[in-house]
């Protein structure tokens, strides 16, 4: 059975690189001042969905991104390593949402976007590291949802199989579809971008990319329809505009700091019993283990 | 996130050398492909950006995979059972990646599901690929005897062997055998056609790169009672058909990710390719030459990672109260190791061009008659890939070696130890200077070169080319330089003795190669000032090496030969 699987992606800023402008007065992230990359986990998400497209021939994969319409670059990204189509779900309206506002516009869009039988996406985003926005959108489409999936085994009978990895172990699991899949960082690594279609794709452009396109890129994307990258906006999916945005974010950030772990001064120990078991005691009064 | 292509900036600026947009129009025909499938380039700028952009992407994997893995693969290395080679799970790993992102069958025309890639953007990713792991560079390069198959095989041959090759099957090139070794002419794996017209192939091979490939390609003896090079021809053996084993792989001292293997053929059905008796003559010979680029770009790959891995640890020992860099003894050695990179790259991509050049011009020859310019131009092109590649191959080799014992020189005791890189390195870059044609094999193939004039001529237009106030000096260096090299070679073949030459030979190859090496310097000094460094020192280094050459050669007397025990 053919597949329609939804991949739900984020442009995150590189949390690796935090500077002090990194957020702005009103506590939201500076988008600006971080480079823009593909949230890690998702592209474990893109994995277990290109996988999945091996395993059922004729199955779709379409990225769905919420963010400014340079978001784009991620659906490109993604269909560099093999994803069909994208849709970026942009608008000034959106922006400064926190997890309940992003949940509510991204199941809009999945509403919109109709006929699916899996979304997939990563555990949590680098920038908040909440984890919520997957579990969310599946309860707001009312549909079940596996957290922690660290491998989708199959697909058989209208159930998918997925092996959760938790902190004792790991767990198997079968829900029916359609349902939410959110992918552990700890799932197998994205396969790479492919040589023709970075060559063929290169050209994707978004509905307000279009418009700079040079002439070459023009004549490209008017030849093929497949290197369009729709924009959504919120009036499209028919969002309630007091969900969504600012106006639908219940959660204010009230600071944000840059910590910085520094290494104290190592202590050898003797190679016997003894010290090993009075430093494991020490560790675990300070709670260090345990 | 370390990307080998973006972090050595050296590659674009070969990349875009002048005679590209020649190359790419070549290899293009005019863009005409681009009506046909949707990941073929419009004009020259698209098509350099899709070079980029692949490249970027073999940077990528080689950085972050291929790597990674490289010290895993050396651990465990290939292994042999039930008549089956195996790889390292790390180089199963690799492979795979590499079949994901569809850099297999580069050079191969999209018809066949190649990327239709000019020969120098597949040989900058064998440079990359080599800098990540040399012996997976091996199992990855020997993609290129789907050129050979390309160029000799029918059409439906083609149709049926390259798709594959393009979608990640390997192959291997089964030349050698226990007692036919760079004398490929005493083959005696026999090769017998059936009453039904179709081959069987019987005997053994032995040293046989990833010789458990997917598709062979046999140096074989079609003709019985034949014993010279004329009596072999060249066959397709398809493993999907069965009638090979493995009978053992050699324990190596490097490369160990590469499966060497004694092959054991038991009425292995085979296919000719091409016509028969050409097998040694024509097609071995325009194989070895694509194989010998390939080590030739493997080398500099292993040059570059000598070099950084030394530059590194430079950087971060500290003895005697500051890093060892600052150190002139040390500094000099990793000037000269980055001047050998340099220069060894610079022929690396002049050979290439060279190669593509003559090469399209006979593809083109396949569809329509050239025109008689174009015949001239692919004669005189065809003439340089074949002055140049020997050098490149046996000069470029030689560095890698000395580089690889010099990044273990700059690591002091550690690098005599297990835990670091260089001692791979070392071990890896031992095979470069013998495999395809020892670098005394090389030389035999470049002198004629030198006694012809080749080089000479070459190294004439190097010298008209104009060189800017700064870059003068150097250029006049050269040019007296030029005169002590063609005072040698008139000394040498004035003589009339023919041991005399072959003694000689060495030297006369070296010194062509190292003038030529320093004005490609002058030439990327020219373009880019990041060269400049590289060029000085590389400059005295030619000056040095081409006098003592010349002192020797205007010194020596024949009649000392009987104490070289000639």
């Amino acid at each position: 059975m053919s597949l329609n699987i939804i991949v739900l992606a984020k442009q995150v800023p590189d949390t690796r690189n935090v500077g002090k402008d990194a957020m702005k007065e009103d506590g939201t992230i500076n988008r600006a001042a971080l480079p823009a990359i593909f949230n890690p986990e998702d592209l474990n998400a893109l994995e277990q969905a290109l996988r999945l497209k091996e395993t059922h021939p004729g199955s779709k994969v379409t990225m769905l991104t919420m963010g400014l319409p340079r978001a784009a670059e991620v659906v490109r990204e993604a269909i560099y390593r093999g994803a069909d189509a994208g849709i970026v779900l942009t608008d000034r309206a959106l922006g400064g949402a926190d997890t309940l506002a992003t949940s509510y516009s991204l199941a809009q869009a999945v509403k919109k976007f109709g006929n699916y039988d899996i979304i997939l996406g990563g555990r949590q985003a680098i920038d908040g590291d909440t984890a919520q926005v997957g579990p969310q959108i599946a309860e707001k489409l009312g549909i079940p949802q596996v957290t922690y999936a660290e491998d989708i085994v199959g697909v058989k009978n209208g159930k998918v199989t997925v092996k959760r990895r938790l902190e004792h172990g790991v767990e198997t699991v079968v829900a029916p579809l359609p349902c939410v899949v959110t992918v552990n960082g700890s799932a197998a690594e994205c396969r790479p971008r492919n040589a023709k279609r970075v060559m063929k794709y290169k050209y994707a452009a978004s509905t307000s990319e279009v418009k700079g396109l040079g002439e070459v890129a023009a004549a490209r994307v008017a030849a093929y329809p497949e290197l369009n990258i729709p924009e959504w906006s919120a009036a499209y999916v028919e969002a309630d505009p007091s969900q969504i945005g600012l106006a639908g974010s219940p959660t204010k950030v009230k600071a944000i700091e840059n910590v910085v772990f520094t290494a104290k001064e190592s202590r050898r120990l003797e190679n016997n019993d003894q010290q090993i078991e009075e430093l494991i005691k020490e560790l675990i009064v300070n709670h260090t283990i345990g | 996130m370390a990307n080998f292509y973006t972090d050595n900036p050296s590659l674009k600026h070969h990349l875009n050398h002048p005679l590209m947009r020649k190359i790419v129009e070549l290899r293009e025909r005019n863009y005409t492909d681009a009506e046909k499938f949707d990941y073929a380039p419009a004009n020259f700028d698209d098509a350099m950006d899709n070079y980029e952009k692949v490249l970027e992407i073999i940077g990528d994997i080689c950085g972050n995979k291929i790597a990674e893995n490289a010290e895993a693969v050396d651990h465990q290395g290939a292994s042999c059972a039930n008549g089956r080679a195996y790889y390292a799970d790390a180089t199963v790993e690799n492979l795979e990646v590499c079949r994901k992102a569809g850099i297999m069958g580069m050079a191969m025309p999209r018809r066949f599901g190649g990327l239709n890639f000019p020969i120098t953007p597949y040989i900058m990713a064998a440079d990359i690929v080599s800098r990540a792991d040399t012996g997976f560079e091996n199992l990855w390069g020997l993609q290129d005897c789907a050129e050979t198959l390309y160029e000799f095989g029918t059409e439906e041959q083609c149709q049926r062997y390259i798709p594959r090759v393009c979608q990640g099957e390997t192959m291997s090139m089964d030349l050698t055998e226990p007692d036919a070794g760079s004398d490929l002419q005493s083959v005696m794996l026999k090769a017998t056609q059936k009453e039904d017209g179709t081959w069987v192939l019987n005997g053994v091979k032995r040293f046989i790169t990833n010789g458990d490939s997917d598709i062979h390609l046999v140096l074989a003896r079609s003709e019985e009672g034949t014993k010279d090079g004329r009596g072999l021809s060249m066959f397709i053996y398809d493993k999907r058909n069965g009638g090979v084993t493995v009978r053992r792989i050699e324990n190596k001292m490097g490369i160990k990710g590469s499966p060497t293997c004694e092959l054991v053929y038991k009425n292995a059905p085979a296919e000719l390719c091409g016509s028969r008796r050409m097998g040694l003559i024509k097609y071995v010979m325009a194989l070895m030459n694509g194989a010998r680029l390939g080590i030739a770009a493997q080398s500099v790959g292993v040059s570059e990672l000598a070099y950084r891995e030394a530059y590194q640890y430079a950087l971060e020992r500290r003895q005697f109260g500051k890093a060892i860099i600052e150190f002139p003894a040390v500094a000099e050695i990793l000037a000269t190791m980055k001047a050998k990179v340099d220069a060894s790259r610079a022929l690396l991509y002049e050979c290439s061009r060279f190669v593509d050049m003559y090469k399209l011009y006979g593809d083109i020859s396949r569809e329509r008659s050239l025109t008689a310019d174009e015949r001239a131009e692919m004669k005189h092109y065809s003439k340089l890939a074949d002055a140049l590649t020997p050098l490149a191959k046996g000069l470029g080799s030689e560095y890698c070696n000395q580089n690889a014992y010099d990044c273990i020189q700059i690591h002091g005791g550690s690098g005599f130890m297990k835990d670091y890189a260089c001692e791979r390195i070392y071990r890896d870059a031992r095979i470069t200077s013998i495999y395809e044609g020892t670098t005394q094999l090389q030389v035999v193939a470049a002198i004629r070169h030198v006694t012809t004039g080749t080089y000479s001529s070459l190294i004439s237009t190097y010298a008209e080319a104009g060189y800017p106030t700064e870059l003068a000096p150097m250029a006049e260096t050269l040019s007296a330089l030029t005169e002590k090299y063609n005072a040698a070679v008139t000394k040498v073949t004035e003589a009339n003795n023919p041991a005399l030459l072959d003694f000689m030979a060495r030297r006369l190859v070296e010194m062509a190669g190292y003038i030529i090496m320093s004005y490609l310097l002058l030439q990327d000094a020219k373009v880019d000032q990041s060269f400049l460094n590289s060029a000085t020192v590389y400059v005295n280094y030619t000056r040095a090496e081409v006098e003592k050459h010349a002192e020797f050669i205007a010194n020596f007397d024949a009649a000392q030969l009987a104490a070289y025990g000639i």
